[in-house]
C-alpha cells in the first residue's frame, strides 16, 4: 500500500471508518443474531486494515516515478487470497463428499451439516477462489493488453479486499443458517448490496484503465473480462431483489415466486457458469496460453465467433435446468434448442485454443504449465459438449435429478476453471515477483498430475453413479412395477461417493502442492535483474502484445 | 488489415460494452418476460391456500438448513415420478412459494406430495437421527431442532415481508401470526380455532413434535413437511397423462 498517495490514503482511511461505523451499527441492531456476528466481522476487518494503513500513512509521498510502471501490489495479494479460497472450498468440498459416504462427519453439530457447508463449499470455490483469480488475473491482463498503469492505486485495493469481505460474510452466513437458498446466489440481502458497491467500483476501474490504454483495439482477453464484470451485474441484481423482513434481522423473501423464481434462478444459475465461469476464464486463457505459447492465438475470426455467440446464446439456455417440470414447454424447447447451439462458439473457442498449440506441441510435453492450459482447453471442449447433450430434452429425463449433473459441473469446475487458474498462476506469478520460474518445476508437475488423475476420478465416479441411478429410476418389472425403491438407488450410490471424495482429495492436495510451490517462488532469493519478466513497457510504442494473427 | 466494422467495435470501450449489455439482454427478455403475461404460465385454482405462519416458519427451516440441495419439490411429467411421487407438479403449486424450492438434485427422494404420507411421530424420529428409520440413509440428523424454540416474535415480520412481495395475507393473519402458531401446534388451545377460521378447516392442527407445551423448530418443520402437496387438490383434477419415457424398452 506504500503507493498510495496522501489524498489516496485519506480517502481509504474515510472509506474504512465509515465501514467501522457501518459495522457497529450492525452488531448493535443485529445482537447475537447473524446479522450482529457480521457486523463485528465488518468492524474488526476495517479496524485492522485502519492499523495497516495507518502503519504507512505518515510514510513519504509515493515515487512519481511509479507511473512508468505497473501497479501489482494488488495482484500479488489476489494471489495469496485466490490460493488461500482454493484450499478453503476444496476442503470443504471434500468433506462434504465425505458426508455423503459417513453422515456422521458433521459430527452432529448444525453449521457442519451437509446442508449448510453444501453452499460454503460452492460460493468458497466459485466466488472466493475463482472471483479471487478473476480480479488477479483481470488486473495483470488489463495492464498488459493496455500498456497502461491501473487508473489509481485506490481503487484495485478496494475492489480486491471489498470482494473478499463479500466472500467473508457470504460464506460465514452459511454456517450460521443465513441462506436465500437461490442455488449460488445464497448470500443474503445485506451481503449482496455490499458486492454491487463492490462490482460497480471494478467495472469503473475497468474502465478507466482501458481508457489509459496505449494500443487502439482492445484485445480479445478484454472483451471477455468486459462481458463478465457486465453481466454478472446484471445477473446478481434482477436474481437478488428481495425484502428483508426487517432492516435488523437477516432473513429477506424474494421478489420472484414459483415458475417465475425457477426461470430467473436458473436464467441467473446457468449465466453463472456462462460469465462468472467461462467468460473470465477465457480471458485468461486468450493472455497466458499465447504468452505460454509464444504463439500467436490461432485465428482472430473465430475469437470474435466464440465471443459474440457465449455472449448472445448463453442467456437462452437456463430453462435446459428445468426440463418437464411445471415451467411452460415453449420455454424448456428454447432452452435446449439453444442450449445445442452453443457448441458452435464453445467448440470454435475450445478449437482457437487447441489450434493456437500447433507448432508448439513439444513445450506443452516438457512444460506442465503450458499442459495445465492445454488440457483446460481440453476439458473445456468436454464440459461444453456434455452440456449440450445434457440439454436435451430425453437426455436430461435420465440425467436431471442425478449425479451426473455434478459430474459434468465438476468436468468444468476443476478440469477447466481450476486447470486454466493453476496455468496462469504458474505463468503469472514468476512474472509479478520478476523470477526466472516457479521454485519448482517438479512440483508443477506433480500438481499437475494429481489435478488431472483427481478430475478424472471425480467425473467417472459421478458419470456411472448419475446414470446407475437414473436408469435405476426408471426400471420397471415385467408386469410394470417400479423394481427399485429410492433407498435401493442410494445404496447403489455409496461405492461412487466414496471413489468421488478420494477424486476430490487428490486434487485438494495438488492445491496444497501449488500454494507451497508459490510461497517458495516468492521466498526465494530475487535474481539478478530479469528481463523484466518480459513485461511490455509502458507508453512506449511496441507491437509485441499477443495479437491475432490475421 | 481491413479495417472491418469489428475492428472499430474493438477501438470503442464504450462501444464495446453497450453491444455487450445488448448482446445478453435478448435471451433473458424473451423467455422471462412473458411468464408474467401469458395467463396460462400459472393456471388458475379456486383452493389454493397460503402456508400458515407455522408451515412458513418451518420453510425457513428448510431453507436454512438447505434441504433443498439434496430433495427436490418438483416431480416432472414423466412416468416414473408421477408413479414413484405422485401428480406431476402444477405451476400454482408453487405460487406463493418466495422462493421456490424445487431443487435440482435428489440425493433424497422428491418431497413435493411428502404431505400426509407418513405421521407426524415418523417425520420427528427421521428427522432426530434419519437411520433409526432408515438404516440406509446418508441424511444428517437434525436433533437439535426439538430442542429449539421456533422464535415466534418475528412471525408477523415475515407475513408482512412476504405480503410486500406478493402473497395475499390479511391484516388479521398478521396480527395474528404468533397466535396461530402457537394455536397450530397446540390442539384445543385457545388460539386453534382462529387457524381452522383463517387458513381453512383442512389446515392440519398438531402437536407435531409430540411435545404440545413448547413451540419448537421441529414442530415448524413437520408442519411444513405435512402440508407439502397439500395446499391444493389441483394436480389430482388434472387429466393429461404424464409423459412415456424416451427409452422402447420400459
Amino acid at each position: 500500500m506504500g503507493q498510495l498517495t496522501s489524498g489516496e490514503r485519506d480517502l481509504a482511511g474515510l472509506v474504512l471508518v465509515f465501514m467501522a461505523v457501518i459495522g457497529i451499527a450492525m452488531a448493535a441492531m443485529g445482537g447475537m443474531e447473524p446479522l450482529g456476528i457480521h457486523g463485528v466481522m465488518v468492524l474488526l476487518c476495517s479496524v485492522g486494515l485502519l492499523f495497516v494503513l495507518m502503519s504507512s500513512a505518515f510514510g513519504p509521498a509515493p515515487d512519481p516515478a511509479r507511473l512508468s510502471k505497473y501497479y501489482d501490489d494488488p495482484i500479488k495479494v489476489g494471489v495469496g487470497f485466490t490460493l488461500a479460497w482454493a484450499i478453503f472450498g476444496m476442503f470443504i468440498g471434500v468433506w462434504a463428499a465425505a458426508q455423503l459416504a459417513w453422515p456422521s462427519l458433521n459430527f452432529d453439530t448444525s453449521w457442519a451439516s451437509f446442508g449448510r457447508i453444501r453452499p460454503a463449499h460452492t460460493s468458497g470455490v466459485i466466488f472466493g477462489f475463482g472471483g479471487n483469480a478473476l480480479i488477479t488475473t483481470s488486473y495483470h491482463v488489463v495492464q498488459r493488453t493496455s500498456r497502461a498503469r491501473l487508473a489509481d492505486q485506490f481503487s484495485p485495493w478496494f475492489v480486491l479486499l471489498g470482494f473478499n469481505l463479500f466472500c467473508l460474510i457470504a460464506v460465514s452466513g452459511y454456517f450460521l443458517g443465513v441462506t436465500q437458498s437461490k442455488e449460488y446466489a445464497e448470500a443474503e440481502w445485506y451481503a449482496d448490496i455490499w458486492l454491487v458497491v463492490v462490482w460497480v467500483a471494478y467495472f469503473v476501474l475497468y474502465v478507466r484503465t482501458l481508457a489509459r490504454r496505449k494500443e487502439p483495439h482492445i484485445y480479445v482477453a478484454n472483451w471477455y473480462y468486459m462481458a463478465f464484470i457486465l453481466v454478472v451485474a446484471i445477473l446478481h441484481i434482477v436474481n437478488n431483489l428481495a425484502v428483508p423482513i426487517s432492516f435488523t434481522q437477516a432473513k429477506s423473501y424474494t421478489i420472484w415466486a414459483g415458475v417465475q423464481d425457477s426461470m430467473v434462478q436458473w436464467w441467473y444459475g446457468h449465466n453463472a457458469v456462462a460469465f462468472f465461469l467461462t467468460a473470465g476464464f477465457l480471458a485468461m486463457l486468450y493472455y497466458y496460453l499465447p504468452k505460454r505459447a509464444e504463439r500467436p492465438i490461432f485465428s482472430y475470426r473465430l475469437s470474435i465467433l466464440s465471443f459474440w455467440g457465449i455472449t448472445f446464446f448463453y442467456m437462452w439456455a437456463g430453462s435446459h435446468h428445468l426440463h418437464y417440470t411445471a415451467l411452460p414447454h415453449w420455454v424448456q424447447n428454447l432452452g435446449m434448442t439453444f442450449s445445442v447451439m452453443l457448441l458452435v462458439p464453445s467448440w470454435a473457442s475450445a478449437g482457437n485454443a487447441l489450434l493456437t498449440l500447433n507448432g508448439a506441441w513439444h513445450k506443452v510435453r516438457d512444460d506442465a504449465t503450458l499442459r495445465f492450459i492445454m488440457m483446460a482447453a481440453f476439458f473445456y471442449g468436454l464440459s461444453t459438449f456434455e452440456g449440450s447433450f445434457l440439454a436435451i430434452r430425453p437426455v436430461n429425463s435420465l440425467s436431471h435429478y442425478t449425479d451426473w449433473t455434478v459430474g459434468h459441473v465438476h468436468a468444468g469446475a476443476l478440469g477447466w476453471v481450476a486447470m486454466i487458474t493453476f496455468g496462469s498462476l504458474y505463468t503469472l506469478v514468476p512474472s509479478i515477483w520478476k523470477r526466472q520460474r516457479m521454485y519448482s518445476a517438479t512440483l508443477v508437475e506433480v500438481h499437475f498430475w494429481l489435478a488431472l488423475v483427481g478430475t478424472l476420478i471425480y467425473v467417472f465416479a459421478m458419470w456411472n453413479s448419475g446414470i446407475i441411478q437414473g436408469l435405476m429410476w426408471r426400471t420397471y418389472s415385467e408386469d410394470n412395477a417400479l423394481v427399485y425403491s429410492f433407498v435401493d438407488t442410494l445404496v447403489a450410490m455409496y461405492p461412487y461417493y466414496i471413489a468421488r471424495a478420494f477424486g476430490g482429495l487428490l486434487f485438494l492436495i495438488g492445491a496444497v502442492v501449488a500454494s507451497y510451490n508459490v510461497w517458495m517462488t516468492v521466498r526465494s532469493p530475487s535474481p539478478a535483474p530479469s528481463p523484466a519478466g518480459d513485461d511490455l513497457p509502458i507508453g512506449e510504442h511496441s507491437a509485441t502484445v499477443p495479437s491475432a494473427a490475421e | 488489415m481491413t479495417d472491418t466494422p469489428h475492428r472499430k467495435l474493438e477501438r470503442s470501450a464504450t462501444g464495446f460494452m453497450l453491444a455487450i449489455v445488448a448482446a445478453a439482454s435478448v435471451g433473458g427478455i424473451v423467455e422471462i418476460a412473458p411468464l408474467f403475461t401469458i395467463d396460462n404460465t400459472v393456471e388458475n385454482v379456486e383452493d389454493m391456500r397460503l402456508y400458515t405462519p407455522l408451515e412458513l416458519a418451518g420453510r425457513d427451516i428448510y431453507v436454512r438448513e438447505g434441504c433443498y440441495a439434496c430433495h427436490s419439490q418438483m416431480i416432472r411429467t414423466l412416468r416414473d415420478d408421477v408413479e414413484r411421487y405422485g401428480p406431476y407438479s402444477l405451476a400454482v403449486e408453487s405460487k406463493y412459494d418466495h422462493p421456490m424450492l424445487w431443487g435440482s438434485k435428489r440425493t433424497g427422494p422428491d418431497l413435493a406430495r411428502i404431505g400426509g404420507k407418513y405421521s407426524d411421530f415418523w417425520h420427528v424420529a427421521h428427522l432426530s437421527n434419519p437411520r433409526d428409520v432408515v438404516p440406509e440413509s446418508n441424511m444428517p440428523s437434525y436433533r437439535w431442532l426439538a430442542t429449539t424454540p421456533l422464535k415466534l416474535g418475528n412471525l408477523p415480520l415475515m407475513l408482512q415481508a412476504q405480503r410486500a412481495v406478493g402473497v395475499p395475507y390479511t391484516d388479521d393473519m398478521i396480527a395474528n401470526a404468533s397466535a396461530d402458531a402457537r394455536g397450530q401446534a397446540v390442539p384445543d388451545s385457545d388460539q386453534s380455532a382462529g387457524v381452522s377460521e383463517r387458513y381453512g378447516a383442512a389446515t392440519q392442527i398438531s402437536a407435531f413434535d409430540g411435545v404440545a407445551t413448547n413451540i419448537t423448530e421441529m414442530d415448524a418443520l413437520v408442519a411444513y413437511l405435512q402440508v407439502l402437496g397439500q395446499l391444493t387438490k389441483a394436480a389430482y383434477e388434472s387429466t393429461a397423462a404424464p409423459e412415456q419415457m424416451p427409452n422402447p424398452n420400459n
